[in-house]
């Protein structure tokens, strides 16, 4: 690959990363957005490693992005059970009535 | 040896009854309280009479501390075994005498006896002290003693108030005694009386700096020594407390407040006598304020109108006698005025007890009268001790109060020529005041209620006894110790125990006093009798009708020259205040808050914290982030 | 040419649709368009050359992650909420630390190098002749063991974990119980009852039938003294 277009895949991970990280503070809908954000940053960092991994002739980029991935899965998975237990306690999942922890 | 034992069997006595009294039991409390006054009574006077060789009796270290060395002894001269004597003689009186006053007692009485042999174990050490800590020590261990015996009903709030004043009062003297202590420390580098007087002549020249001025070491010093004795001796400016300690029993004032503690102060001019003649200014002070006393004194006791508050106020009068002979230079004469007022002062407060015992607890003369045919014996020695008192030949105290009125004539100095006239016109008002208390209590009608009157009785034996005995010495003193204390032969006689300087020849020029100043004494007390005679047997109504007269004059007089009042106003009030403020304030708003303040702060610090913690999910997500965004920079551009 | 062609385009879409993804007002909308991200990310991973990991994207991602996203968006019941106003709270100050996110972004872009004996420092340099799944798989088992197991279980205890928060053991649910089942005698199941001309089972007495449970009896909540 050469570095102009590497170049250009780290602009677009980085604007993704962007985007998700605005994504957790800027909504004000529901939880779960938040985790589909996160689910975002760690797309746009997938990216970054694919594209320094396809640059360098190294496939450590690739089997450290695949890891990622796992971790992902499984937090999304914990994530969105924790979300649905507390709908079922609280019978809600805006962002503001999420304040149990206050104080 | 015996005058060691003269000195601590009171100590004894006063261990055991103070301490087992509670399992021993009254009786044997006060037995042994007794029997330790009676062999220092029977070892005091012996150790004067058998006199020998001036010495020094080493007890033991008591302070070493660097170059600072005090020892525990007991000096061995004229002085401290003349006062031994006296004081162990009337001490033991005092307490035949107090076994049948505090009969009626309802509590257990052997605190009473321990305290009572404590002070006189305390009085003991302060006479025969050798270095001024002792004689500090004795000094403070009456003080407390009368602290405890004027208190000594305490369950009475007059007696709790009357015994912290005397101790408040008693301080303030006793600061300046502690400075002047320092200050002879300073100068001659030791506090033992043999080192003191052996090197005053060489200190002449010392000086003090004080506020800018270059003050004389000795001037100095004999005027902080002399504060002290004003605390303790009740003179003038610092006398307020010895009224108020008529609150404690009877035999506490015949025995502290007559005989001994207050005569502590006269004791010390007389003991510093080596320093003190060589401060003469500080002795004009003396006799200055010894004479003003004598004179306040004797003023305002013409008015009052307990029994005990008039004599009372003629100790407080006749310290003053003593004082002003002091200050000319006749310590001799002071002492010999204190040893024959132990005598009669102390059986004028035993027979006032014996009055007061006899009225049912009655202490107001107005409320008295006629009861000279009812208690005979109590009514002729009082009168045997007012005679002493005024001053009537050949009574002890006619040699001794006309030598000081003549050694002040004999000083041919302003101040004395000022002590002569306060005192000639005191020794009026002595006579005048001491039978106004004679017809008042046992002549003319009696003014006591009939059930009252019923009562009255003479004392039993174990009081009357002590009374009799010290009758005599009141009659006899006199006559049989002036030659020895005041007569030619006094200088062998005192044997350097007191110093007189040597262009001071008081002592001698006494033999040649004028015959008008002689019998002026006499003269004016013969006056005084006759204005009082007068007064409450020819013509009583005539009290009443000056009173009336005269109303701001008798108020005056009645409430003391209102020293009470100008001192609540300066210094009782102002100190409460500041007390106060202090506690309020000080210790409670600024000490305590200091902590406190800590204490909210933290508090509230930590509730402002705590408003970080919004529990809101997006809040903690953005400082997550905000925090990800600076570690980044400061990698970036630090690194 | 073409290539760059097919990077731009799918970059466009993928950063339109991850926008959309924060932006939209219906949360299905939102799953919906991260699904498109995940497609068009894939499509950048192939055009990279790691061919295993697109597929891998298409399938653990969007088969697995999205529709479990979908799962939960859907069994919630949720409201088609309004952005409530708090959005003003923040715009400012996140406006500020975004830019400077970017600005840090850009001035890494702009100054980063790579360091010069890359070649030598290689973790796994890829093989020349080998496909890309074959590669992943010569060192995945062998020089990545370790990561592998670990990440395996992780994904157990994410599986154990999800399992207990969510499970809800209700009493009136009916299972089997084997051993009860295998264990019955004849008296349990089989009863012969005489039955009389005519008359039905019910009238006879009944046959054997599990019992209902009982149903909680209802109790007064209790109150003071009025």
């Amino acid at each position: 690959m050469t570095s102009s277009a590497l170049n250009h895949y780290l602009v677009v991970s980085g604007i993704l990363l962007v985007i998700g990280v605005f994504g957790i503070f800027l909504n004000r809908k529901n939880v779960i957005i938040i985790l589909m954000a996160i689910e975002l940053i760690l797309l746009a960092v997938n990216l970054n490693l694919v594209a320094f991994s396809a640059a360098l002739n190294d496939l450590a980029g690739q089997v450290m992005a695949m890891f990622v991935l796992t971790v992902a899965a499984a937090e999304a998975a914990i994530g969105l059970a924790i979300v649905l237990v507390y709908f079922r306690n609280r019978g809600s999942i805006q962002v503001e009535d999420v304040n149990l922890m206050k104080g | 040896m015996i005058y060691a034992i003269a000195v601590f069997a009171p100590l004894v006595g006063a261990v055991i009854s103070g301490l087992l009294g509670k399992w021993i039991g009254d009786r044997a409390a006060m037995g042994a309280s007794i029997l330790g006054m009676l062999i220092a009574a029977v070892c005091g006077p012996y150790a004067f009479f058998s006199f020998g060789d001036p010495g020094t009796l080493d007890l033991g270290t008591w302070i070493e501390a660097g170059k600072f060395h005090v020892d525990w002894a007991l000096r061995y001269d004229t002085l401290a075994a003349a006062m031994v004597a006296m004081v162990t003689f009337v001490a033991m009186l005092i307490h035949v005498y107090s076994i049948g006053y505090m009969a009626h007692e309802t509590r257990p009485r052997y605190r009473f006896f321990a305290y009572l042999s404590l002070f006189t174990f305390a009085m003991l050490m302060l006479v025969t002290a050798d270095n001024l800590a002792q004689l500090f020590f004795g000094w403070e261990g009456v003080g407390l003693c009368s602290y405890l015996l004027i208190g000594y009903w305490y369950d009475r709030p007059a007696a709790v108030a009357a015994a912290i004043k005397a101790f408040i009062v008693n301080r303030v003297g006793d600061l300046h005694f502690a400075v002047g202590i320092a200050l002879i420390w300073m100068t001659f580098g030791s506090i033992d009386f043999t080192v003191i007087f052996a090197t005053v002549t060489k200190h002449g020249a010392d000086t003090y700096h004080l506020f800018g001025h270059d003050l004389p070491m000795l001037e100095l010093i004999g005027f902080l020594l002399f504060i002290g004795a004003m605390g303790k001796s009740a003179q003038l400016f610092l006398h307020v407390w010895l009224p108020d300690a008529m609150e404690g029993p009877t035999p506490v004032s015949a025995l502290i407040h007559a005989a001994t503690m207050v005569t502590a102060g006269v004791f010390l001019m007389a003991r510093m006598s080596p320093l003190m003649e060589y401060a003469p200014y500080a002795l004009t002070f003396v006799t200055l304020i010894g004479a003003s006393t004598a004179f306040f004194a004797a003023t305002v006791a013409c008015v009052q109108n307990d029994i005990k508050r008039v004599i009372a106020y003629s100790t407080c009068s006749q310290l003053g006698y003593m004082f002003v002979a002091a200050g000319v230079g006749a310590y001799q004469i002071s002492i010999f005025h204190l040893i024959t007022h132990a005598f009669f002062k102390a059986l004028l407060f035993l027979s006032a007890g014996s009055v007061i015992h006899a009225m049912s607890d009655e202490q107001d003369m107005r409320r008295m009268g006629g009861l000279g045919r009812l208690i005979p014996v109590t009514a002729t020695v009082m009168w045997i001790g007012n005679l002493a008192l005024a001053g009537i030949p050949p009574f002890a105290g006619w040699y001794s109060k006309d030598a000081i009125i003549s050694s002040a004539w004999l000083a041919h100095s302003n101040i004395g020529t000022y002590a002569f006239v306060c005192t000639v016109v005191a020794a009026f008002l002595t006579a005048f005041y001491s039978w106004r208390l004679l017809f008042l209590t046992f002549h003319g009608t009696s003014r006591a209620d009939h059930h009252t009157l019923e009562h009255v009785h003479e004392s039993p034996l174990v009081m009357l006894v002590p009374l009799v005995i010290l009758a005599t010495g009141a009659c006899l003193a006199g006559m049989l110790l002036h030659g020895w204390f005041i007569g030619e032969g006094q200088a062998q006689f005192w044997n350097h125990s007191i110093f007189n300087q040597p262009g001071n020849d008081i002592m001698e020029s006494l033999e040649h006093t004028p015959w008008p100043v002689e019998l002026a004494p006499s003269i004016v007390a013969v006056l005084g009798i006759a204005l009082a005679a007068l007064m409450y047997i020819f013509r009583p109504e005539l009290p009443r009708q000056l009173a009336k007269q005269f109303p701001r004059t008798y108020f005056f007089l009645l409430n003391k020259w209102y020293f009470d009042e100008l001192y609540d106003r300066i210094f009782v009030r102002p100190y409460f205040w500041l007390a106060g403020k202090s506690w309020r304030i000080g210790d409670g708003k600024i000490i305590d808050g200091v902590p406190n303040g800590l204490a909210a702060l933290t508090v509230e610090g930590a509730r402002e914290a705590v408003k970080m913690q919004t529990g809101s999910l997006a809040a903690y997500a953005f400082v997550m982030l905000i925090g990800v965004v600076v570690l980044v920079g400061v990698f970036m551009f630090f690194r | 040419m073409i290539v760059d062609f097919f990077f731009w385009l799918f970059a466009v879409v993928l950063l339109i649709s991850a926008t959309l993804v924060v932006t939209s007002k219906n949360p299905v909308h939102s799953v919906l368009f991260l699904i498109l991200s995940f497609f068009n990310a894939a499509a950048l991973f192939l055009i990279a050359g790691a061919e295993f990991l697109a597929m891998i994207l298409v399938v653990v991602y969007v088969g697995a992650v999205a529709v479990l996203f979908l799962f939960v968006v859907m069994m919630l019941d949720i409201d088609f909420e309004q952005l409530r106003g708090g959005l003003q709270r923040y715009a400012g100050i996140g406006a500020a630390v975004g830019a400077a996110l970017l600005a840090e972004f850009a001035i890494a872009l702009g100054g980063w190098k790579l360091a010069p004996n890359v070649d030598q420092v290689l973790q796994s340099p890829i093989p020349a002749n080998v496909s890309n799944i074959q590669a992943l798989g010569n060192v995945l088992y062998t020089d990545y063991l370790f990561l592998f197991q670990a990440a395996g279980l992780v994904l157990l205890v994410a599986m154990i974990g999800a399992i207990v928060l969510t499970l809800r053991d209700r009493k009136t649910s009916r299972h089997q119980i084997i051993s009860v089942q295998t264990q019955r005698t004849v008296a349990e199941t089989l009863e012969v009852v005489t039955l009389s001309l005519g008359a039905g089972t019910t009238e006879s007495g009944g046959f054997l039938r599990p019992k209902e449970p009982e149903p909680e009896p209802e109790t007064e909540p209790v109150h003071g003294h009025h």
